[in-house]
């Protein structure tokens, strides 16, 4: 007779034979038998956040810039709550991640138990599929199957919740990882006819633009390598969403910048133009579009994504092709090769006129800003500190709001996961766990949290997790003492009724940085900066970087509310012209 | 519904709403109800009904049947979004007034009066296959089976005859022929 495990024992099995290294969690009543086996793993090492859902945002950071599942442990009730905003992040930004939940006992569950809560109630909508397990004979099969829903497809959360007395009850281990189909959900559906329509429109396009977003991130390194491959074959222009950054160089010519509300001038022009959209592994979102109606009218657009309901979901598509982006584009490229060798040579003239537009665009030089030499412009701290770390491979995480966009801005990144940004559910707290977790994954690289003020308060308290680990993370604040984006759209919208969006009595971020036991530095002026942010990367601890920047500057361009691409906020010599009027208004 | 729950993009066009038929096989598996009914209350698709029931105790498969309204793009959406469930095996749609599709409803329907109201209220139901499933010498239930505005009519009819009290299911679907859902 084979050998008897707790479920708890099982958990680790099958952590085990997932290749886990490290768990990102926090212990309570209900997981306290998982806690215990811990000590007989030494593989498996845990991670002890300070709140879970630092532990969640360390887990994410770690998947999306390793490409492995994150792996979170959490207790029942309070535990499973706090990690939600974690795990809706993590589906809305498709990031792999398991939660392992503690439960109340079987026999509780039900009766308003101490620490009770519905966890898989709660996070059915936050999850691709969630499990109460409730015999721990089910229980290998359920981890081994959650791994798989997670990493499958297009990527995301999962949840498995286990009661207490499932740790402790005895059966047989079965390893039972699987890799075939799950229910027919991996779909790679799409079919030679469809590539050769899509190379036959490249064929006939004089105003092409790529359009590509993080789907080319999920698809692996390889997919990042054939989209170079594809945009230096064809020559078209290509732009990325926010989550696509670092899939395609951003110092290349062809690259035109991010597009979207705060894209540049020539991207979204390009989009709003072109005849010939192709969408890779990017979803129409509205921050993208913009009016729908106006948004982009003349294109042929192609959508391609592993997601079938993510295609006209919100944009009516031409051509859609339903598969992994990685073997699209290399479907692509193998037919473009055989059927019109030397495309981008004989493509240039016809497209030459569209690049010429493009250029024309170009010179507005949207993401110029007015810089100072008395107070830091946020720009141009984001800007030095490219220049500085630009040689090292360094891994950036962001908050949400101004500095999110201004670093989507100016940072350019020539690799992808190197770029860890809570784009879909805009989770303010977000990068500073995020840090933890990337600097957990990669422990020799320069690891910094671009950050607001406001959004780093929010889980300031991991800062005690970098210092327990030792992990050098550098939180660079850039400090306007407001909630920068929120009172950008007060300035914008409201009439500059700056609502509640000043922050007062904020904390002195160096003696913070020194009460944690990491190291604080300030920038005061443009002149000190480049020196003080040397002094930031020379240290081998984590840092908090306050960074005081001009209070009143704005993030542009901008499509405002309710405008199509074409109708840029470009600065503030160009506001008088386009005031946001009547319905834009009401808009989110 | 058609609204985007982002106002950010203006709704376009209103397209034309049209009730479908949406049938979807699932494990039979605890919650998988709760996950199919949440995806549509979360998206704003509406249900007008629901049929929910095992039909395959070896496989454990369970067969909900789901009537909706909703443009073209959220029907799809509808479809897609399903078949993304795991515990959901296929998905089939088709448009109510298809030719092709037989669907009914149960109804239950309890008359309280003299003989002569209870006579005449089996009188009415007498298209829709009635059965008389329990009668005293004060009242009589029975049960019909119809299409849902069938049953509104004969509900309004039998207002005058003593009707006390419905029960009715959602509706439920197969195809005609030898032909079966794919």
């Amino acid at each position: 007779m084979s050998k008897l495990y707790s479920g708890a024992e099982i958990v680790f099995k099958c952590l085990e034979a997932q290749d886990v290294e490290y768990i990102f969690g926090y212990p309570g009543g209900a997981v306290l038998p998982i806690y215990d086996e811990l000590k007989n793993h030494e593989s498996i090492k845990h991670i002890l956040a300070r709140h879970e859902q630092g532990a969640g945002h360390a887990a994410e950071g770690y998947a999306r810039s390793s490409g492995k599942p994150g792996v979170v442990l959490v207790t029942s009730g309070p535990g499973a709550t706090n990690a939600v905003t974690a795990l809706t992040d993590a589906y809305m930004d498709s990031i792999p991640l398991v939660c392992i939940s503690g439960q109340v006992p079987t026999h509780l569950i039900g009766t308003d138990a101490f620490q009770e809560c519905d966890t898989t109630g709660i996070t059915r909508p936050c999850t691709k599929h969630n499990w109460l397990v409730k015999d721990v004979k089910d229980l290998s099969k359920i981890i081994h199957k959650a791994f798989e829903v997670a990493t499958t497809g297009r990527p995301g959360p999962v949840l498995v919740d286990i009661p207490k007395d499932i740790q402790f009850q005895k059966t047989k281990y079965v390893n039972s990882i699987k890799r075939k189909k799950l229910n027919g959900k991996i779909h790679n559906k799409f079919n030679q006819g469809e590539i050769d329509q899509l190379v036959k429109s490249m064929v006939n396009s004089s105003k092409p633009i790529l359009y590509t977003g993080g789907g080319v991130i999920n698809s692996g390194p390889k997919a990042s390598e054939l989209l170079r491959e594809l945009v230096s074959l064809t020559g078209f222009p290509i732009t990325s969403t926010l989550q696509g950054l670092g899939s395609y160089p951003g110092d290349d010519n062809q690259f035109l910048g991010m597009l979207g509300m705060h894209g540049t001038y020539e991207a979204n022009n390009a989009m709003h133009d072109c005849d010939l959209m192709i969408n890779i592994g990017a979803r129409f979102d509205d921050r993208i579009t913009g009016k729908i109606d106006e948004f982009s009218p003349k294109s042929k657009k192609v959508h391609i994504d592993i997601d079938p309901s993510s295609i006209n979901k919100n944009v009516k598509v031409d051509l859609p092709i339903v598969g992994d982006v990685s073997e699209v584009m290399l479907s692509v490229i193998k037919t473009l090769k055989k059927k019109h060798p030397n495309f981008a040579s004989s493509n240039k003239e016809k497209t030459s006129k569209w690049w010429e537009k493009i250029s024309e665009w170009r010179s507005v030089n949207s993401l110029n800003f007015i810089n100072s030499d008395k107070t830091i412009k946020p720009q141009h701290a984001i800007q030095r500190l490219y220049e500085l770390t630009k040689d090292k491979d360094t891994y950036i995480t962001t908050e949400v709001g101004q500095h999110q966009m201004w670093a989507a801005q100016h940072y350019k990144f020539n690799k992808p996961n190197r770029w860890m940004t809570s784009g879909g559910l805009g989770t303010m707290g977000y990068g500073l766990p995020a840090a933890v977790g990337v600097q957990i994954a990669h422990p020799d690289k320069l690891v910094v949290d671009i950050a607001g003020e406001a959004s780093v308060l929010m889980t300031i308290q991991e800062m005690s997790t970098a210092v327990q680990y030792n992990l050098p993370i550098k939180i660079f604040i850039l400090n306007n003492e407001y909630m920068g984006m929120v009172r950008q759209w007060q300035e914008l919208l409201h009439e500059k009724n700056y609502s509640e969006s000043y922050t007062a009595a904020l904390p002195d971020f160096v003696k913070l940085a020194e009460a944690y036991g990491c190291v604080g530095i300030r920038a005061k002026t443009p002149d000190e900066l480049d020196e003080k942010i040397k002094e930031m990367i020379n240290v081998n601890k984590p840092v908090i970087f306050d960074c005081l920047v001009d209070k009143e500057e704005n993030c542009f361009p901008m499509i405002p509310s309710g405008k199509p691409h074409n109708q840029m906020l470009l600065g503030p010599n160009d506001q008088k012209e386009n005031k946001i009027t009547g319905k834009g208004k009401t808009l989110v | 519904m058609s609204k985007p729950k982002s106002a950010y993009s203006i709704p376009g066009k209103k397209q034309k709403s049209d009730t479908h038929v949406i049938v979807v096989w699932v494990d039979n598996e605890a919650g998988v109800l709760a996950r199919v009914v949440g995806l549509f209350s979360g998206r704003g698709y509406n249900i007008e009904s629901l049929a929910v029931a095992e039909v395959d105790s070896k496989l454990n498969i369970s067969r909900i049947t789901i009537v909706t309204t909703g443009t073209p793009q959220v029907i799809e959406q509808i479809k897609l979004q399903l078949g993304k469930l795991v515990p959901v095996h296929k998905v089939a749609d088709f448009m109510r007034g298809d030719k092709k599709i037989i669907f009914k409803e149960m109804a239950l329907l309890k008359i309280v009066g003299n003989d002569i109201k209870r006579k005449k209220a089996i009188k009415f139901c007498k298209k829709f296959n009635p059965v008389v499933l329990d009668k005293t010498n004060k009242s009589v239930v029975i049960q019909i089976t119809a299409l849902r505005r069938e049953i509104d009519t004969i509900m309004n009819d039998l207002k005058k005859t003593g009707l006390v009290s419905v029960s009715r299911t959602g509706a439920v679907a197969m195809t005609r022929g030898a032909e079966i859902f794919k």
